[in-house]
């Protein structure tokens, strides 16, 4: 076992706040969508609200990291490896297989997950927050006012924007359970915690070149 | 790697405290926000109250005025003596529909045509026409007692009915507009001044035959109130008379009614005083591009007497022992009159919702039947429609005799003083009165008659809520039993959904949650059988040297 430095404090400050918000949009969400009543429509609708400007808040400061960071490009999708990445979950796993993919802080994620993490933040969330913003802005406009946005139905938006946040839901319970498929169960998560990951020697199939690399930057 | 280790640690450290710096300012940031408690001081409101609180006294006192101070033997002398300071003003009264009963107006696909009560026709005692000497008891003239009444005399306005400040003045039952003889004429010239709620009221709390019969938003009750029941004319509240929103440039008094005037200006709107955006949340502001403020503001109406909501007609003539009676409900309100027909009352009711832009098509006499129910006044208007808003109305429906082969309304004689002058109300026989109404207006009877079924609208404006009693957001945000329940046709958030989407949404959730279970399932199956092999074959290992 070694520990390697995956997740760095930003990083994990994004994931765990973005998480949170994500929740507490789904359940006002939803309330607002007349699923459930908790809060009551007017509370729902308020904090719904106040989360959605925090998460834009939030995702502007993440875009600007990944950016200034280079961090963007661990997201590129590669289909090198993918199908063996899929192949692992469905078969290999079961057989007590190593995960095909290596975990380092360069390339912290595996074909699988670059593909899924680049669909959630290109074309997911951006549904989920421009539908939203145009929900949240949206004002059918006096005889005289200015029209901002009205032409467009807001039976529509509305769709896009429940499509988005019930795909957000089928993903929050895929991505918390592949989090249990790490080393151990839990070590996905300590590692989003703590920010180093345990990591078993054995699965390593690197050249001793690109551990060399690794050292360096732990 | 060891020489850098230590350099690295303070900048890490340096970078660390940054980081929990900026996360400690959002967070308190976050928490500001979240407990700070928005003061509720509208200053706009404020700013009203303190206006309409301020009481103007008046700069004459109309009993010291030597022209007063005379014997009146008519109500016509008492005009006279106000026309003689006064020089001027019989002209703007001359020229109110509320002397004219009617008024010009462009109604779309009509043209230009005048309304009013001369010639519309409502839901209630049906029209004025033929039936003068009584329906002119809220007419602001004396000896109206038939449709040849001379709208040039000036003797003949009735300036008291307005303008009595003694609470004295009250027209007489069936008198063509004359005072009653109780009336003190001489009390009450001189005790005149600004209309007070008593003097607006005294016709419209009493239209249609009884107080709050049409309205159900006005009635004596508001004479003297609680702010519950009217947050602008209760007593404990503002205090307000009619004419402070009401207002009269040269007796062209502002807001008219959907029942006589079809088009959409001189109206009162809550707008003229508290402007466009009123409330200090935006959300509630925007609102109102879509929503009239009466819609949420006005939760209920008739909220201490009972309004009618039904009057079938088809049920009036019915005699028990060749003579007329009546029926009481519980409420001491009429259920059955023989001369009316069948009623049907109801209290502090929640309002219809429907789309208006402020444009009405109203029944006119002679106007052909397009459809049934017959609408005596619709109100036009829909989502689409972008001077639409929602507003609440009362519903006032009803059935109405009409003649079968014009296919038109009937306007009836009702009124005589005498048995055997076809009026229906002393003979009880339709054809007759039938005869005699429409013959008495020009237009022709085929004597084959039908009852035909009506409604009519009353939007719901007066009668204002203190803002702790609004209808609240989830009265209308609801799946199921929403104030906007019938009012289809666009999307109302946690109303409306995709119900597709929402299904199939749904159960790829609950697949999802199925498939990682099973995942999951299987993975514990895998690795426990694993375990127990290991197991075994340690114990086998173990057991192997005793064997």
């Amino acid at each position: 076992m070694k520990r390697v430095y995956v997740y760095k404090a930003f990083e994990r400050f994004w994931h765990w706040s973005q998480a949170s918000l994500i929740i507490f949009l789904a359940l006002t969400g939803f309330e607002v969508h007349g699923s459930y009543h908790i809060f009551g429509f007017e509370k729902a609708a308020e904090f719904h609200r106040t989360a959605s400007w925090l998460l834009i808040g939030l995702i502007i400061f993440a875009i600007f990291w990944h950016f200034t960071t280079g961090e963007w490009k661990q997201y590129v999708p590669t289909t090198k490896q993918l199908k063996a990445q899929i192949m692992y979950y469905l078969y290999g796993m079961f057989k007590g297989k190593p995960h095909p993919t290596e975990k380092t802080q360069l390339s912290k994620l595996n074909p699988l997950q670059r593909i899924t993490y680049f669909g959630f933040k290109v074309i997911l969330v951006p549904i989920t927050i421009i539908s939203g913003i145009l929900y949240m802005l949206y004002k059918t406009i006096d005889q005289n006012d200015l029209i901002v946005i009205e032409e467009y139905p807001l039976a529509s938006i509305a769709f896009w924007h429940v499509l988005g946040a019930i795909l957000l839901m089928i993903f929050l319970v895929v991505h918390v359970y592949m989090t249990t498929t790490g080393t151990t169960p839990t070590s996905n998560i300590k590692a989003m915690m703590t920010g180093y990951e345990e990591i078993d020697e054995e699965e390593h199939h690197s050249s001793p070149e690109k551990d060399n690399n690794q050292k360096d930057i732990v | 790697m060891a020489q850098n280790k230590p350099s690295e640690n303070p900048q890490n450290t340096m970078y660390r405290n940054l980081f929990l710096v900026l996360i400690a300012v959002i967070a308190a940031l976050i928490l500001v926000n979240v407990f700070h408690q928005e003061d509720n001081f509208n200053f706009k409101l404020e700013e009203l109250k303190r206006e309409y609180a301020i009481q103007e006294s008046p700069s004459v006192q109309h009993f010291k005025l030597q022209a007063l101070n005379r014997v009146f033997k008519t109500p016509q002398e008492v005009t006279e003596a106000c026309l003689t300071c006064h020089t001027e003003t019989h002209k703007e009264i001359m020229a109110s529909s509320h002397w004219n009963w009617e008024r010009a107006a462009y109604v779309e696909g009509r043209g230009i045509s005048s309304s009013g009560k001369k010639n519309v026709m409502n839901n209630f005692c049906l029209g004025t026409s033929s039936n003068e000497q009584t329906c002119a008891k809220c007419h602001i003239g004396f000896g109206m007692t038939n449709n040849h009444f001379d709208f040039e005399n000036a003797r003949n306005v009735d300036c008291m009915v307005c303008h009595d400040n003694s609470e004295e003045y009250l027209k007489g039952a069936s008198m063509a507009g004359y005072p009653d003889r109780s009336v003190n004429l001489e009390e009450v010239a001189q005790h005149v001044g600004l209309p007070m709620k008593s003097n607006c009221g005294s016709c419209h709390f009493f239209s249609g035959g009884g107080n709050n019969v049409k309205h159900g938003d006005l009635e004596k009750a508001q004479l003297s109130c609680s702010r519950e029941v009217d947050v602008h004319m209760g007593a404990n509240g503002m205090n307000m008379e009619c004419v402070a929103c009401h207002t009269a440039e040269n007796h062209q008094i502002l807001g008219k009614l959907y029942s006589v005037s079809p088009d959409n200006n001189n109206r009162v709107t809550c707008e003229q005083c508290h402007t466009g955006t009123p409330h200090l949340s935006d959300v509630i502001n925007r609102h109102s591009s879509k929503v009239s403020c009466q819609a949420c503001h006005i939760p209920v109406f008739a909220k201490v007497n009972s309004t009618k909501m039904s009057w079938k007609w088809s049920d009036a003539g019915k005699l028990k022992e060749g003579k007329p009676f009546s029926e009481e409900d519980s409420l001491g309100n009429d259920r059955y009159l023989s001369i009316k027909g069948s009623f049907k009352w109801a209290r502090n009711v929640k309002p219809d919702y429907i789309w208006f832009n402020g444009t009405a098509e109203i029944y006119l006499l002679g106007d052909t039947i397009k459809s049934i129910p017959v609408q005596m006044n619709k109100l036009n208007g829909s989502y689409k429609d972008k001077a639409s808003k929602i507003i609440p109305v009362k519903i006032h429906v009803g059935d109405q005799i009409y003649d079968k082969v014009y296919n038109r309304l009937i306007q009836p004689k009702l009124y005589s003083e005498n048995e055997g002058d076809s009026a229906f109300w002393k003979d009880f026989n339709w054809d007759e009165a039938s005869k005699a109404g429409m013959a008495k207006v020009g237009l022709p009877f085929s004597g084959k008659f039908g009852f035909v079924e009506t409604e009519m609208f009353w939007p719901v404006n007066h009668m204002v809520s203190p803002k702790e009693q609004t209808v609240t957001c989830a009265e209308c945000h609801t799946r199921v039993n929403g104030r906007l329940e019938k009012l289809t046709g666009f999307y109302l958030p946690g109303r409306d959904r995709h119900i597709a989407l929402d299904t199939v949404g749904y159960w790829a959730f609950i697949f999802t949650l199925l498939g990682v279970i099973g995942h999951a399932v299987v993975r514990i199956t895998v690795s426990i059988r694993k375990d127990r092999y290991e197991k075994q074959i340690i114990s086998y290992d173990e057991d192997k040297p005793t064997e």
